[in-house]
C-alpha cells in the first residue's frame, strides 16, 4: 500500500502531516488506512494525544511501526477494514493512499462506516502542470507528486479534486472541510473545488456521512 | 568463547521445582480427575523488580522444556530452546525483565508426567495419568505465580502450543496479563494439525514395545517416537526450506542404491532429527501433550470467538510467517479478527519467512525489532491511559480550523 506511495519522507508529504495534525481533535480514535512507517501515527500519538492504530502491507513498515510503539494491522483496506465495528474511530486517515486502491468507492464506504469522520488526501490530477505535459508531450503525465512511468505506477485510481467532490456529492458524502496544496502551502478554502482543481497539486478533505 | 563470558547470555542457569497439592489434597483437573502432588520444574532469568511488576512468563512449545535460556554447565553445548531472545540486551531483556519459563505438566523435562510415580501405586503413572489440557498446564503456572509472589505479569508469551497457553492465559485471567505474544497459533487445532498428531500417536501405540504404556523400566517403544517425531518433524518446516537445505541430494553415495537404505539427504536428516528425539523425549508424555494440543478449542470453552475475547484486557501481538503450514496465517487471523471487533489493542504481523512453523524460533532479527519494541510500549503511561480511556471516552466532534475560509491566491 504505502511502499507504493508517491511521496513518503519528502518536504510535501511532511507538510501535509502538519496539516493532518491541525485538523485531528485532541484524543480522537484514530486508524491510519495504509500507515506507511508509522511516522504520521506516531506525531498524532504524542501531539495529539490520539488512540490510533494503523493498517499496512508492507512487512518492513509494520516492523517499524511496532518500533515506534504503535498498534498496526498487517493487511490490505478490504481485509483491514471489515472487522471493526461501525464507529470504531472517530477519524479514518487516507492520505496518499486513495488513488492505489483497487476499489476506492468501497474503501471509501467502508472508511465512514468504521470512522464518523475521514481525512482523505491524495494528488490532483486535474493540475495545470498535469494537463499541460498531457496536452504539449502526448504522454502519460510524470509530474511532481506522479513520478511513475504509466507501465509500473502503483497510482491506478487517480482522480482530480472536482472527481472527487462529485463522488461525494453522488454518495451523500458531505465534505466539512477542504484544503489544497498550491505550490508549496496549504490553504483552507471551500470553493468545492472549482478553481482549486486546476491550481491545487493536492487536495485534503474531512468528509463524513450525510 | 566460555558461555560466562558471553555478555549477551545470561549464563549459568539451573532448574528449580515446586510442588502442589499432594494425594490427599490434588489439584482438580478439567477432565474432571485429580492429579496430586504435582510438580513444576521451572528456571528464572533476570531480577524481580521491588513491585514485582516486571515478571514475563515463557510458554514453551509440544516438546519444549523449561530451559528456554543459558548454560546448565561451562560444558554445555547447547543453550536453551530460546536463547537468541533471552538474555542481557537481547528481546526478552533480562536486565529489565524477570523472564520465568515452566516445563508443562504431562511433559517429561521435570514437571509432573506420566513418567513420574504414582504415589497410590509406587509405580509410574503410564497412562493412569490423567488428560491434561492447556488450562490445566495454565492453572499449574498460576500456582507457580503465587507462589513466587507475582500478582499480574508484563506478558506471556509462546509460540505453538505456548501460543495457545498465552491466549489461554489472556482469557482465564484477563486481569494477571499486560501483554499477550502469541506466535505462530490460533484459537484452536485445526482438523489438519489434529490429523498428524493423530498419525504420531499411530506410530507409537503400533510400537510393540510400547506395550500399552507399561514400557517404564524396559524397552522403549524408540521406534515408534521417533516415527512421531520424524512426521511432526516436516509439519515444522516448508516445503521451500526442505527444498533449499537439501534438494534431492544423496547423503552417502553419489548415485542411487536401488534399495530401501537410507540414502537421500533429507531421509538421513529425518533420521537423525528421530534419534535425538527418543533420547531426550518420553513416548506417552508425546501422547498426553498432543491430545491436549488436539483438545484445545477456545470456542468450546469461552463461547464464540468474539464473545471469548471480549474478556481480555491485555495488548495482544499475533506473529504468523508466510510458510507456516501448521498454524498458517488464517489461523492467527482468526483471533485479531475477535480482537478487533471487540476495540482491542491487537498488533498483527505476517512475517516473510521459508522456515515453516519452526520460523518462530529461528527468525531472531525480525523477532527481535517485534518483540522489544512490543513489550516496552506496554510500559508506557500513555499506552495506559489510552487503554484506560476506552471505557469512558467523551464524543469527539469535527470543528474546522477558524481560518477555515481562504480566497485563492495571486487574487484568482
Amino acid at each position: 500500500m504505502s511502499s507504493a506511495r508517491p511521496q513518503t519522507e519528502s518536504a510535501a508529504s511532511r507538510s501535509d502531516y502538519d496539516r493532518i495534525l491541525a485538523l485531528i481533535p485532541e484524543g480522537a480514535r484514530v486508524l491510519d488506512l495504509g500507515c506507511g512507517n508509522g511516522r504520521l501515527l506516531q506525531r498524532l500519538t504524542l501531539e495529539k494525544h490520539v488512540d490510533g492504530c494503523g493498517i499496512e502491507l508492507e512487512e518492513e513498515n509494520v516492523i517499524r511501526c511496532v518500533e515506534q510503539g504503535l498498534s498496526v494491522y498487517q493487511g490490505d483496506a478490504d481485509e483491514g477494514l471489515s472487522e471493526y465495528p461501525d464507529h470504531a474511530f472517530d477519524f479514518v486517515i487516507l492520505n496518499q493512499t486513495l488513488q492505489v486502491l483497487g476499489r476506492p468507492r468501497e474503501v471509501l464506504h467502508e472508511i465512514l462506516r468504521v470512522g464518523r469522520y475521514a481525512v482523505v488526501g491524495f494528488p490532483n490530477f486535474g493540475h495545470w502542470s498535469v494537463r499541460l505535459s498531457l496536452l504539449l508531450r502526448g504522454r502519460m503525465p510524470k509530474v511532481s507528486g506522479l513520478p511513475h512511468e504509466w507501465y509500473e505506477t502503483p497510482n491506478v485510481h487517480l482522480c482530480t479534486v472536482l472527481d472527487f467532490v462529485d463522488l461525494c456529492r453522488r454518495d451523500d458524502i458531505v465534505v466539512l472541510h477542504e484544503e489544497y496544496l498550491f505550490g508549496e502551502r496549504w490553504k483552507p478554502l471551500s470553493d468545492g473545488g472549482g478553481r482549486a482543481n486546476l491550481l491545487a497539486r493536492s487536495g485534503l478533505f474531512v468528509i463524513s456521512r450525510r | 568463547m566460555s558461555v560466562l563470558q558471553d555478555a549477551r547470555s545470561v549464563g549459568l542457569v539451573r532448574k528449580q521445582f515446586r510442588t502442589f497439592g499432594s494425594a490427599e489434597e490434588p489439584l482438580m483437573l478439567e477432565c474432571g480427575r485429580t492429579l496430586g502432588p504435582v510438580e513444576v520444574a521451572f528456571e528464572t532469568y533476570g531480577e524481580l523488580n521491588a513491585d514485582r511488576s516486571n515478571a514475563i512468563l515463557i510458554l514453551h512449545a509440544l516438546t519444549g522444556d523449561s530451559h528456554a535460556a543459558g548454560y546448565f554447565s561451562e560444558e554445555d553445548k547447547k543453550p536453551g530452546w530460546w536463547d537468541v531472545l533471552i538474555g542481557p540486551g537481547k528481546a526478552f531483556d533480562t536486565e529489565k525483565y524477570f523472564v520465568i519459563c515452566s516445563n508443562v505438566i504431562g511433559g517429561c523435562q521435570g514437571s509432573t508426567g506420566p513418567r513420574s510415580i504414582n504415589p497410590a501405586t509406587g509405580e509410574p503413572y503410564a497412562l493412569d495419568f490423567p488428560m491434561v489440557t492447556i488450562g490445566d498446564m495454565v492453572e499449574v503456572q498460576r500456582r507457580l505465580l503465587d507462589d513466587l509472589g507475582i500478582e499480574r505479569l508484563h506478558a506471556v508469551a509462546g509460540g505453538s502450543l505456548g501460543g495457545f497457553q498465552a491466549l489461554e492465559w489472556a482469557l482465564r485471567y484477563p486481569d494477571r496479563v499486560g501483554a499477550v505474544l502469541c506466535l505462530a497459533a490460533g484459537p484452536r487445532l485445526s482438523s489438519q494439525g489434529i490429523a498428524f498428531n493423530a498419525v504420531g500417536r499411530h506410530a507409537i501405540v503400533s510400537d510393540p514395545k510400547w506395550n500399552k504404556g507399561r514400557y517404564y523400566g524396559s524397552d522403549t517403544p524408540d521406534k515408534g517416537l521417533a516415527t512421531a517425531r520424524m512426521l511432526a518433524h516436516i509439519t515444522y518446516l516448508s516445503e521451500a526450506s526442505l527444498e533449499r537445505k537439501f534438494g534431492r541430494k544423496l547423503q552417502w553415495a553419489d548415485r542411487l542404491s536401488y534399495d530401501f537404505v537410507t540414502e537421500f539427504a533429507v531421509e538421513s536428516y529425518l533420521e537423525h532429527q528421530g534419534k535425538k528425539f527418543i533420547e531426550r523425549f518420553d513416548a506417552n508424555s508425546y501422547l498426553y501433550l498432543t491430545k491436549a494440543m488436539d483438545y484445545y478449542d477456545v470456542s468450546q470453552q469461552y463461547g464464540p470467538l468474539e464473545e471469548a475475547f471480549s474478556r481480555v484486557s491485555a495488548s495482544f501481538m499475533a506473529v504468523s510467517y508466510t510458510s507456516d503450514w501448521l498454524f498458517p496465517t488464517s489461523q492467527s487471523r482468526e483471533v485479531v479478527s475477535a480482537l478487533k471487533r471487540n476495540g482491542k489493542d491487537v498488533t498483527f504481523i505476517e512475517l516473510d519467512s521459508i522456515h515453516g512453523h519452526d520460523a518462530f524460533l529461528l527468525e531472531a532479527d525480525q523477532m527481535t525489532r517485534l518483540v522489544r519494541s512490543f513489550l516496552t510500549k506496554t510500559d508506557t503511561v500513555n499506552h495506559v491511559k489510552r487503554v484506560a480511556d476506552r471505557n469512558g471516552r467523551r464524543e469527539i466532534v469535527f470543528r474546522p480550523p477558524a481560518n477555515g475560509k481562504r480566497r485563492l491566491p495571486f487574487g484568482l
